[in-house]
């Protein structure tokens, strides 16, 4: 079985990725003076050492997976989103607002759905803002989705010290969520990370079993012979920027309907940013992002512990994050796929050369 | 007005240190966003060597070679592993915010103390120049190289030889190669020196425009210094006047929440991305990128 080997052979080494990375923080954690051991145990316990740790890991777990899913659906079609952080903060802000502002007082029935539906729809204005500078004004999607997570983070901020401040007006946070605004929860479990799951595999067969996912994988391998093939790359860019977009605004949304019950400053740390290591390190695969998530979730689950129980800052995360991204990008392309895409452009140049 | 400019030329100063170092690398075909990163580390590098050593002048220096390092590090996955030039960007920026914090708390326990800076030096017989003296001829040795180094690099690009070729591995890196001229080490040079610019734009910031170190501090300059390039055109004169541009932008800011108007400060701090949003809107279509910039460059086997 070919493919099975190959399947194997990706697990394989998103496995030597994580255990590269984890060997270099032991390592860089001795040469600061910290003991890596004690370290490194604190961080199991706190990730899956009990079942409440398992929670923690989950609901972490859980962001990291919807954003993550964008990322992924935006790097296959070759569109560099970089700014899932600010979709999901927009996310976040609308749902809040939506919750404690415009419909405070409406049922469950009503208030619920549209608190999800006004998270996903403000991550996907925010990633669409970014996939209509390029399509109509050329600017590189890198630079705006970065700016746009700057200018959310302010956004946010503004919020929270004005219109969404909560009536006590103590803190820069907004009111809590009217009960009927909250998710259903099963113990700490609520419902977005059912929803999260399924969307996964709602990404796989949207980008393996339809029309549009086959447009979008043929941008992404061969953008000039996708073209020459009557696609637009930039239609393209803006249809998954959007859709990214809203997986990351979903996100946000659960944020503060499952977790927080409230928006305030600095309500995601930065899960945004992880979640391009949480997709590379998935090989942009829609379904292996699942564990990818849970690995990422962990990791910051059992970095809290391991600050408080064994005085490693949690910044440390962010360096496993880097080498995880550096050697999963650089060791887990598989050659095959890339020089196909490359021959396929050629052939489209060369055609469009004799033409 | 004076205060205003004079601000504005030392706000800028900075974003032209990693602009241009950004402008080297993109001429030869490579998008660095670890500029971000790169600058973080410059910052905390020239710091923590500034602080143990009591010479701003020293932490400079190692900063310098710390933002190299970086570079070479980028060009390791980026030009000899040939992984995407995005990724490694993105993983660089997540590595030195990582590792300067952790770095920062390791180091520092409790209060991060104060460190040597470089002051401003009026320059001679210029520095005594009614208004002009103060705006342009009184500022921190950053401010000088800055402005110096544009200089520089402006003619090295254009009337150099070795810049001709820097610039033809970026426009057509295949028929670079045919001539003769290797496109890796070129590229490899040409991140060395341009991240090793982006150090010291982050040692302006840690030992002349404060004299500490805070986490994050460069707080997106690294990716305003991408959008500067893209705004100056890839020459280094337009680089000079987009700096310049933002770094007005910025002076105009501080004013403005100085004086106390009455915007809530979150506008404020928002401002800088808008303009350079709304700037990139107007001009990225109109600008011309080099035509292998983002290519990565494989050598076809014969």
């Amino acid at each position: 079985m070919k493919l099975g080997d190959e399947r194997l052979n990706d697990v394989a080494r998103a496995l030597f990725a994580i255990v590269l990375a984890l060997v270099a923080v032991a390592g860089a954690l001795a040469m600061l003076g910290f003991a890596p051991g004690p370290a490194l145990s604190a961080l199991a316990r706190g990730s899956i050492g009990s079942s409440a740790a398992l929670t923690a890991t989950v609901l972490k777990s859980t962001p990291l997976l919807l954003t993550g899913l964008g990322v992924a659906l935006c790097f296959r079609c070759g569109v560099w989103n970089i700014g899932a952080e600010g979709q999901l903060l927009v996310g976040a802000l609308c749902a809040t607002a939506v919750a404690t502002r415009l419909l405070p007082d409406a049922p469950a029935i009503v208030l619920l759905p549209a608190v999800i539906a006004a998270g996903a729809l403000g991550g996907f204005v925010v990633g669409a803002v970014a996939g209509a500078l390029r399509a109509s004004r050329g600017v590189s999607e890198v630079i705006s989705t970065i700016l746009l997570n700057f200018i959310a983070i302010q956004l946010v901020a503004l919020a929270v010290h004005g219109p969404l401040q909560e009536v006590a007006g103590a803190y820069p946070k907004s009111d809590p969520f009217p009960a009927a605004a909250l998710l259903p929860t099963i113990g700490r479990w609520h419902l977005g990370i059912g929803i999260a799951a399924l969307l996964a595999v709602a990404t796989q067969g949207l980008l393996f079993r339809t029309a549009v996912g086959f447009r979008m994988r043929a941008v992404g391998l061969a953008p000039r012979a996708a073209r020459f093939a009557g696609i637009s790359p930039e239609r393209i860019a803006l249809f998954t920027l959007g859709l990214g977009g809203a997986l990351a605004g979903l996100a946000g949304a659960f944020e503060v309907a499952g977790v927080t019950g409230q928006l305030y400053e600095g309500i995601s740390p930065g899960h945004g940013y992880t979640a391009i290591a949480v997709a590379l390190l998935a090989k942009l695969h829609p379904l292996a992002v699942i564990p990818s998530a849970l690995f990422f979730g962990a990791l910051e689950a059992g970095a809290g512990a391991m600050q408080r129980e064994a005085g490693v800052p949690a910044t440390v995360t962010q360096v496993v994050q880097g080498i995880a991204i550096l050697v999963s990008a650089t060791y887990a392309v598989s050659a095959g796929r890339r020089h196909g895409g490359a021959a396929a452009d050629a052939a489209a140049d060369a055609v469009e050369e004799r033409a | 007005m004076e205060a205003l400019l004079e601000a504005a030329v030392r706000l800028a100063a900075p974003l032209l240190l990693a602009a241009l170092g950004e402008l080297i690398v993109e001429r030869a075909g490579v998008v660095n966003i670890g500029v971000e990163g790169t600058m973080l580390t410059g910052a905390f590098v020239g710091f923590a060597v500034g602080v143990a050593s009591d010479s701003a002048g020293l932490g400079v220096v190692a900063a310098a070679f710390a933002g190299c390092a970086v570079g070479a590090l980028f060009a390791f996955f980026a030009i000899a592993r040939g992984t995407d030039q995005i990724v490694v960007g993105m993983a660089v920026n997540l590595l030195a915010v990582g590792a300067t914090g952790l770095a920062a708390r390791a180091l520092y326990v409790g209060a991060t103390p104060s460190g040597p800076t470089l002051s401003s030096a009026a320059l001679p017989f210029v520095g005594g120049l009614p208004f002009l003296g103060p705006v342009l001829f009184a500022h921190t040795p950053f401010v000088y190289a800055a402005f110096g180094l544009a200089l520089v690099i402006g003619f090295a690009l254009t009337r150099t030889r070795p810049g001709l070729r820097l610039r033809a591995v970026g426009e057509v890196a295949r028929a670079a190669d045919a001539e003769g001229v290797p496109v890796a080490r070129v590229r490899l040079v040409a991140l060395v020196l341009g991240s090793g610019l982006a150090g010291i734009a982050g040692a302006a910031l840690t030992l002349a425009q404060s004299d500490t170190f805070t986490e994050g501090m460069t707080a997106g300059r690294g990716f305003i210094a991408l959008a500067v390039v893209i705004f100056g055109r890839w020459s280094a004169r337009g680089v000079v006047l987009a700096a310049l541009f933002f770094g007005l932008a910025n002076a105009l800011q501080f004013r403005a929440q100085a004086r106390g108007l009455e915007l809530p400060y979150p506008l404020f701090l928002m401002f800088p991305y808008v303009v350079t949003l709304t700037v990139l809107a107007f001009v990225a279509a109109r600008a011309r990128a080099p035509a292998d910039l983002g290519n990565p460059y494989h050598r076809e086997r014969s």
